[in-house]
């Protein structure tokens, strides 16, 4: 099998900068506030405002607030890039649910499991990398070619 | 102050979605579909993120507390049970269909796409029918058992 690279689209050098940056991210809120960076965990607990003290609740409010107002900021010094959202919204539902219900049984998603976790050598988080990675592979093929 | 440095860093860990073209779902679905033309970026985002949190977090936790001297949260599950791979197997399909994770559909949703909105609403529902539903019923059954 030969992959074709998009060229026009791959971006090395701005994909490498915004990954310093998520880098940069996680290791702040680990050293200021204790937490791992893992986006399901945060809103998953939430979720749970049952046992949620409220402590626990406010940091989470304002790391989802900053990001929800990222590309607000972006657009003070750059152009907010298009984002193409191109699944309709059947497909959008459907792929939120198994996201939402995925991310909780599998303990992670890839901010999670494959940022963190590899960076601090879990084998736990590695495998469910590659889990989420080899059916991410092959649901986007039997999506987009096979059915 | 601790709140506003939380704050700054969500705002970080958003930009860096937006500059690496993740908060894009096109360019996911350009990575994982490789018999399309292949989009290799997010591979250079686990490059760039990957080796310096490593580094960060080794000397975090070598210091053993955080900036204020709280305690570290760290994950300390070692154990591989099925639901670790059956779940991710469940997101990675997800992941793949409409081409968002759980960070950039937050970008996404702050950048006002009504869109990334509907995908959040059944993410949370997702999350729910995981915690408050599938999660109780086990316990039921696992409680039947004992």
């Amino acid at each position: 099998m030969i992959i074709d690279i998009a060229w026009h689209q791959f971006t090395p050098v701005a994909s490498l900068i915004g990954g310093v940056l998520i880098a940069l991210s996680a290791i702040s809120l680990l050293f200021f506030q204790g937490r791992i960076l893992g986006i399901s965990g945060i809103l998953g607990s939430m979720m749970q405002w049952q046992s949620t003290p409220q402590g626990h609740l406010l940091w989470r409010i304002f790391f989802i607030a900053g990001i929800l107002l990222s590309s607000w900021v972006y657009n003070i010094g750059f152009l907010m890039p298009i984002l193409q959202i191109e699944s309709n919204y059947s497909t959008l539902i459907f792929a939120g649910l198994l996201v939402g219900f995925g991310t909780r049984m599998g303990s992670g998603c890839t901010s999670g499991h494959a940022v963190c976790g590899i960076s601090r050598f879990s084998i736990r988080s590695l495998i469910a990398t590659l889990s989420f990675m080899l059916s991410g592979f092959l649901c986007a093929y039997l999506f987009f070619h096979g059915i | 102050m601790q709140l506003i440095i939380v704050f700054t860093s969500g705002l970080v860990f958003g930009l860096g979605l937006i500059i690496s073209g993740m908060s894009n779902p096109q360019n996911i679905i350009q990575f994982l579909d490789i018999t399309s033309l292949w989009n290799p970026s997010l591979l250079m985002v686990m490059l760039g993120a990957i080796p310096v949190t490593t580094l960060g977090f080794y000397w975090i936790e070598k210091h053993h507390k955080t900036a204020y001297g709280s305690v570290l949260h760290l994950p300390g599950k070692t154990h591989i049970h099925a639901e670790l791979i059956i779940g991710s197997i469940i997101f990675g399909a997800g992941w793949a269909i409409a081409g968002f994770c759980p960070g950039p559909a937050l970008v996404a949703l702050g950048a006002g796409y009504v869109k990334a909105l509907v995908f959040i609403v059944a993410m949370i529902l997702g999350m729910l029918l995981h915690d408050q539903a599938y999660l109780k019923v086990k316990q039921y059954f696992l409680h039947q058992t004992n």
